[in-house]
């Protein structure tokens, strides 16, 4: 008699492999929840543990502290603008790329890669270099060059997957039907890829605003908010304000983190991996 | 009906039918600002490094000579920054290799045994604290490993002091703290770039057919051979794919040496540190073709074993 056919899904794991799974995802997960519970800690000179005791008070303080609102708008202004420029540009591209074979296009996602592939001092140092041979000074705008450079890869991975998936008939039926190119892109190309400029965007977002290694070659004198968390990581000076700082920007990052991942589980192609 | 009714009226609609059936013209439009930015920004970039690494520092004035010379390379190879890259890239290489080893069960689990139902949330769970702050994922590391903090206070629970005082010993890898020594930098680095490493090999296991599993089964291969036949050699490019994170963001970091580390300094912190207080951006250029060659030849075996499929 035939038996029902074992449903693969069905399939145990060996112990080994179940233990080193759950304990690869505590590992991961676990340095995250410390820092909830470090906000609240009483401790102001050291990190002991257990807590001392539990306080608000540094939520307070940290609320009036004048540079910390001032790196923070800045993270948020030079991400972005970053964002907006890698959204023009990795759409630009992955609409080259798409659209038609030719020499040298395995060459342009290669070279949109480097940026990131590439250790991230050495995208800092040969920008700084080159600012420096050509006398120009530091600003907000040497950040945000650096920032859009890398930014572009993540935004160029969603819509290529995008575009894979799309059949360019609809841009051939919309012409047909005597739409002119800014018709189609307004009604037909933008709409289909909108998604995936979302879930890119919001990815590029979160790159830029955490982004240090390429901030530190290119901002000068100017203080993003990771640039002041590294400031306290090495020089400790406010250390229960930093508690508090490190977990809002947990909770800020997850946003747009947990938006792009609604969007791939619904899409089911954004590309979350870096 | 004339032939003009059927002509194209507005300026907007000419240019759309001439882009059209003109697809050359239209891709060169496409590629022209991305391609220009690429090109200025990043490649410009890259060479003035390159030119620039050929300069040297005049040594009585401390200003950059603007001349061909090869000093700055020479200067690679004193005991002090032969050290550097050693100590550098010989932490990249245990790092990756601990990495690949950790990920490989949860990838494995995730490809092969998660049901639908889990499978979405464990891939949450690495993709949110992928994602999250790297500066406050280093940060929690100098909490959890602090001389009063976590670690310590579970080490002194187990009454197993002896055994962190004898590691913290030790000579190369010891410190006067677990944050504060070469270990802690590993844990730092291995926890900060594990996600990288575990996606790709996931989404390599993933793609392994089930019938080619069950073929070798039909023919008599145990788990084990199958296992060592069949799963690894296909996965093995999500490994490579993860390694050149791995390995490469190792290489590029100065952050996790500067908290966690001592006064030895790893290729980051030491390019830093020519470019900032002493001026001497010809060295910290020449330095900087370490790491790019390393990852060049690299990257070029990675293409070859087929990793960019993978990614």
């Amino acid at each position: 008699m035939p038996s029902k056919p074992r449903d693969p899904q069905a399939e145990r794991a060996p112990w080994p492999i179940s233990l080193g799974a759950l304990l690869a995802v505590l590992f991961i997960n676990f340095p995250i929840f410390i820092i909830f519970l470090y906000a609240f800690t009483t401790d102001e000179q050291t990190f002991t543990f257990p807590l001392p005791g539990m306080t608000l008070k540094w939520f307070g303080v940290a609320w009036g502290r004048e540079d910390l609102w001032a790196a923070l708008g800045l993270s948020v202004r030079v991400a972005g603008i970053a964002t907006l420029v890698a959204l023009l540009l990795g759409t630009l591209a992955a609409a080259a790329v798409s659209r038609t074979k030719f020499f040298g296009r395995e060459a342009i996602s290669f070279m949109l890669l480097l940026p990131i592939a590439l250790p991230g001092i050495v995208t800092g140092i040969a920008l700084r270099s080159a600012f420096g041979l050509f006398d120009i000074p530091f600003s907000f705008w040497t950040i945000v060059i650096g920032h859009a450079t890398f930014c572009v890869v993540i935004v160029y991975n969603n819509v290529v997957a995008r575009f894979r998936r799309t059949s360019w008939s609809i841009v051939e039926a919309s012409m047909d039907l005597g739409a002119n190119g800014w018709e189609t892109f307004k009604r037909i190309i933008l709409p289909h890829i909108a998604t995936a400029l979302l879930a890119g965007g919001m990815l590029a977002f979160a790159l830029s605003f955490d982004e240090v290694i390429v901030t530190t070659f290119t901002a000068g004198q100017e203080s993003t908010l990771p640039i002041w968390i590294f400031s306290q990581l090495t020089r400790p000076r406010d250390r229960p304000v930093t508690n508090v700082v490190a977990l809002f920007v947990v909770l800020i990052m997850a946003i747009p983190i947990l938006l792009a991942y609604r969007i791939s589980q619904r899409d089911g192609e954004t590309q979350l991996s870096r | 009906m004339t032939a003009t009714s059927a002509a194209p009226r507005t300026l907007i609609q000419r240019v759309s039918n001439y882009l059209y059936v003109r697809p050359r013209v239209s891709l060169l439009m496409l590629l022209a600002l991305p391609l220009l930015w690429f090109l200025i920004v990043y490649i410009g970039s890259l060479a003035t490094l390159m030119v620039q690494s050929f300069f040297h520092l005049d040594g009585f004035t401390g200003q950059v000579v603007r001349q061909f010379s090869l000093s700055s390379y020479a200067q690679l190879f004193t005991p002090a920054n032969v050290d550097i890259v050693q100590r550098t890239a010989g932490m990249a290489g245990v790092v990756t290799l601990s990495a690949a080893l950790i990920a490989f069960p949860l990838a494995y689990f995730m490809a092969r045994y998660a049901s639908p139902r889990m499978r979405p949330l464990l891939y949450l769970s690495i993709t949110l604290p992928l994602w999250s702050s790297y500066l406050v994922k280093v940060y929690s590391w100098k909490l959890i490993l602090a001389k009063e903090g976590m670690v310590s206070w579970v080490i002194n629970t187990l009454r197993l002091d002896a055994a962190l005082d004898w590691l913290l010993g030790l000579p190369e890898i010891g410190g006067p703290s677990l944050s504060i020594s070469p270990i802690g930098i590993y844990l730092v680095f291995l926890y900060v770039w594990l996600p990288y490493m575990i996606l790709p090999i996931a989404t390599a296991l993933e793609r392994v057919p089930k019938s080619l599993i069950e073929a070798s089964g039909d023919l008599g291969g145990r788990p084990g051979v199958t296992f060592r036949r069949i799963i690894l050699p296909l996965a093995f490019p999500g490994v490579v794919a993860g390694s050149i994170f791995t390995f490469s963001l190792t290489l590029g970091d100065f952050i996790v040496p500067s908290v966690m580390g001592n006064s030895s300094y790893f290729i980051g912190q030491a390019v830093l540190s020519h470019q900032g207080t002493s001026g001497n951006i010809p060295l910290a250029a020449a330095m900087t073709t370490i790491p790019m060659l390393i990852m060049g030849i690299y990257l070029y075996a990675s293409r070859r074993a087929g990793a960019f499929d993978a990614l």
